[in-house]
């Protein structure tokens, strides 16, 4: 049996900020935005919610969806760029708060929105190379964005928690490769409370280049073409660029449109491809085929092509990532700045 | 503060306490000692399944310094299901709060020791109905 | 055992003492004492103060060297010792003393209690208020102590139909009585409307529901009868002092519409006593929240448990209804200095017994005093009897 996913949970918190509402501070046409972006509105964080226990959640739907004994976890690999700590692990958090005693593998990825696909591949190597029975890989953000900034209508929060090992896998990795190059599109340096883009660079050098390069190669490398697949993920931050990779590679709408989830959620970055990945395998069937492609900026793709297994047919998949992402409820803008701490407190 | 907290983050992050396999009775904060049974005490830990009913509850607007931001916030008891009652913040609108409303936990931050200080996270319970992530939803 | 008398009272004012430090406030209250008793000073053997936080109020431990200290009494190197129970630390010292002569041990000693909690602003006061509760375990949550009491007062409305208005009665009730009391730190009548118009604190505890975080400090000398009699005419005797405890966290309790440890020392105190609870006459109890007084109605054995709200509602608790309580104006307008409450209750009572109240005067043989440590883990019961 090939490595592969035994489990995923997901979670979303709960508020929702719209498109119309972030607009009508910044004096901009929500419609322009909403064309130009596709997206419509975006999870925010509660004010004791943040990356650990948005991870903590999504590990213990993992883990209670799979029945697995959290002591047979032998890694915890968080991808983040929002760790509640720049020093100081959330892995460990994790592991402890789902009680998998201390003998286990840990450690916080960051590389912007890719950082928990990473974790996957790190996690698969170890299983497959028989370190360890069970990894579990989360990505997860509460993404920051300054005020103002276009950012700000899709940076969001979320994440996805996967339990990957070789026993009872649902969803099998056939295959996964890496593109990466040096690209600084998207950055923030040390002790910066907010992210710096380059703009329009973000695009063609940065997510199309490497999100279809990594995606073609993968398909070469294994022989398939875009047909093959019942389903197709691409990172997402926003509604325009995973449509138009898809569009470049030869994916139809239909092959994207269960895994586009940035519209109602916005851009949860590390969590952004891999909940849109959960919301696959939540209606994927045995015998599917789904391409996995993640893009974190600086830069680099993760392709990932997996086979799901008739397991997936008695596995528990409710709640469902549409039925979270349907459940949201609205806050305003001056809600939105004090629960993302956006305002300068006294003392 | 910091190895008070750190001493009881197994029983803060999860709902572990204990139980006494003399007399049956469970405790949370778990003890190591069953007023019950005294001497005779044979306690045991226990992870509790994070599952109860709100028994009261109260809504908090004069709070600490550390939960200024979180006003007003619920505390409430919560008989869980298959053990103790628990003392506990309740993640809703205050208007969803009612006695005897079904609840389960969820891993929340509780308060920070200010911005270059230590997170202190733990259990609160949200309300089944809106929790995301129970099995019921 | 011996019979312990009350020979001497002393009480500073309660409330925002701005002008006055800690020690002069102590000092007040232990010269009105001795004066009251007509002693020198040197006749005291031994001292026992309540204080509940002079560590965190005031960064000074070791207070009851320092009482001794500025109160004259380390010349004659007697014994001081500061007892602490939370806001029943006051009852605490006075059960001390009480036990000191009682067993022989002493002829004449003195108990203060006293606070000074306006050094330190109110949000330190809620937290260190909060550390007569369970620190890790509901402090930690942020259940602060009016947190806890609304959780008991929920309940009590949820399973005996008690209402915020019965509550606000209390409050009434206690500020009217205030109005009274010259040392008192509220002298003004409110409405139920007042109460329940004013600000929520823990729902569904309004801010008029709470009383009042004071300075204050009180002092009382006990004597034996042989002792008691050489100085006053009308001693007025503890025929019982009882004390008992229960679980600190709420949650960790059986039933939380009632404090255990109330009714167990009350049991006790009233067969000591060799009476019942239809023989008190007078009554000052701890109302640090309205809902502790009418829990408190039910616990002292005065109604059953669960029709406490009937006695407020009746007027039998006020002023002139024939079991008058907290004719001093209770914690909520007499004030409540935290560690002097206890001794300011037994202050109150004897005031009350010899006939010396004032305009508050009820007419009383036999009194009863309340105190309670947090929220209820701790209580102290004492009956008193004019001599």
């Amino acid at each position: 049996m090939r490595a592969g996913i035994v489990s995923y949970g997901t979670y979303i918190p709960r508020f929702r900020l719209s498109v119309e509402e972030i607009a009508k501070v910044w004096g901009e046409n929500p419609d322009n935005v909403k064309a130009g972006l596709g997206v419509y509105e975006k999870s925010v964080p509660d004010l004791d919610e943040d990356t650990a226990t948005i991870s903590v959640e999504a590990a213990r739907e993992a883990i209670e969806r799979g029945e697995i004994n959290p002591e047979r976890i032998g890694a915890i690999f968080v991808g983040s760029e929002s760790h509640p700590y720049v020093v100081k692990p959330t892995a460990t958090i994790v592991g402890d708060a789902i009680g998998c005693g201390n003998r286990f593998h840990a450690g916080d990825f960051e590389f912007a929105c890719k950082a928990g696909t990473a974790g996957i591949q790190a996690c698969m190597g170890m299983v497959k190379s028989g370190m360890i029975e069970f990894g579990l890989a989360i990505g997860a953000d509460t993404s920051q964005s300054a005020p103002g900034d276009p950012l700000e209508y899709s940076a969001s929060a979320g994440g996805a928690a996967f339990v990957v090992g070789k026993k009872r896998v649902i969803a099998e990795i056939e295959e996964t490769l890496s593109f990466t190059s040096d690209t600084p599109d998207f950055w923030r340096r040390e002790g910066q409370p907010y992210p710096s883009h380059g703009g329009r660079f973000t695009g063609i050098p940065a997510y199309f280049r490497h999100v279809t390069s990594a995606a073609t190669q993968i398909m070469e490398k294994t022989g398939y073409k875009p047909s093959d697949f019942n389903y197709a993920v691409f990172h997402q931050p926003n509604g325009k660029f995973p449509v138009r990779a898809a569009r470049i590679l030869g994916f139809t709408k239909e092959q994207i449109a269960q895994g586009l989830v940035v519209g109602y959620i916005g851009n949860t970055y590390s969590g952004s491809s891999v909940i849109g990945f959960s919301a696959v395998l939540d209606i994927a069937k045995p015998g599917d085929k789904i391409l996995l492609v993640s893009f974190g900026s600086g830069a680099g793709s993760d392709a990932f092509i997996f086979n799901v297994t008739d397991l997936i047919e008695n596995y528990p998949r409710v709640p469902a990532v549409w039925d979270k992402i349907n459940s949201g409820i609205t806050v305003d803008y001056g809600t939105y700045l004090k629960l993302r701490k956006k305002i300068r407190l006294k003392g | 503060m910091i190895p008070r907290f750190w001493r009881k983050i197994k029983y803060r992050y999860d709902i572990v306490g204990s139980v006494c396999e003399n007399c049956g009775s469970k405790f949370y904060p778990p003890r190591n000692f069953c007023p019950i049974c005294r001497r005779r005490s044979k306690i045991k830990e226990q992870r509790f399944n994070g599952r109860g009913k709100v028994l009261s509850y109260t809504i908090v607007h004069d709070t600490p310094d550390e939960f200024k931001l979180n006003k007003p916030y619920i505390v409430a008891l919560i008989e869980l299901d298959d053990g103790p009652i628990i003392t506990s913040q309740v993640v809703c609108n205050p208007e969803e709060i009612e006695v005897g409303m079904r609840v389960v936990k969820t891993f929340r931050k509780y308060f920070e020791d200010g911005e270059d200080g230590v997170i202190y996270y733990g259990t609160k319970f949200v309300p089944e109905k809106i929790a995301t992530n129970a099995k019921n939803f | 055992m011996e019979r312990v008398a009350i020979i001497g009272v002393g009480q500073s004012k309660f409330g925002e003492l701005w002008d006055k430090g800690f020690r002069e406030i102590v000092l007040r209250a232990g010269i009105d004492a001795l004066e009251d008793a007509g002693l020198e000073g040197k006749e005291i053997e031994a001292m026992y103060v309540g204080n509940m936080s002079g560590g965190r109020y005031l960064a000074q431990e070791h207070i009851a060297a320092l009482i001794a200290d500025y109160s004259g009494l380390s010349e004659m190197g007697i014994p001081s010792t500061r007892v602490e129970g939370a806001d029943a630390s006051g009852g605490l010292a006075l059960r001390q003393a009480y036990l000191s002569v009682a067993s022989g041990l002493h002829d004449v000693v003195i108990a203060a209690g006293a606070e000074k909690v306006t050094d330190v602003g109110s949000e330190m006061t809620t937290d260190i208020m909060a550390s007569s509760a369970d620190r890790e375990w509901e402090g930690f949550v942020g259940a602060t102590i009016p947190a806890l009491y609304a959780l008991m007062a929920r309940m009590h409305f949820t399973r005996y139909g008690t209402t915020p208005e019965d509550l606000a009665l209390i409050s009434v009730k206690n500020h009217k009585n205030g109005v009274l009391n010259p040392k008192a730190q509220f002298r003004r009548e409110i409405s139920v409307d007042d109460v329940l118009n004013s600000p929520f604190v823990a729902e569904p505890l309004r801010l008029l529901d709470c009383a009042p975080l004071s300075d204050g400090a009180a002092a009382i000398i006990l004597a034996n009868e042989r002792v008691a009699k050489e100085y006053t005419d009308s001693p007025v005797y503890i025929k019982a002092c009882t004390q008992a405890s229960d679980y600190l966290a709420l949650q960790n309790r059986e039933d939380i519409t009632t404090m255990r440890a109330v009714r167990i020392a009350a049991v006790m105190a009233y067969g000591q006593a060799g009476l019942t609870p239809e023989d008190i006459d007078v009554v000052e109890l701890h109302d640090s929240f309205t809902i502790a007084e009418l829990i408190a109605y039910e616990d002292l054995g005065f109604v059953e448990k669960g029709r406490g709200a009937e006695l407020i509602r009746e007027g039998i608790t006020s002023l002139k209804g024939s079991l008058p309580t907290n004719p001093s104006g209770g914690l909520k307008a007499c004030g409540h200095a935290i560690g002097a409450t206890g001794i300011r209750q037994a202050v109150e009572i004897t005031y009350q017994l010899r006939g010396k109240a004032g305009k508050r005067q009820v007419e009383a043989e036999t009194g009863l005093s309340l105190n309670i440590g947090g929220t209820g883990a701790t209580a102290v019961v004492t009956i008193y009897e004019i001599g």
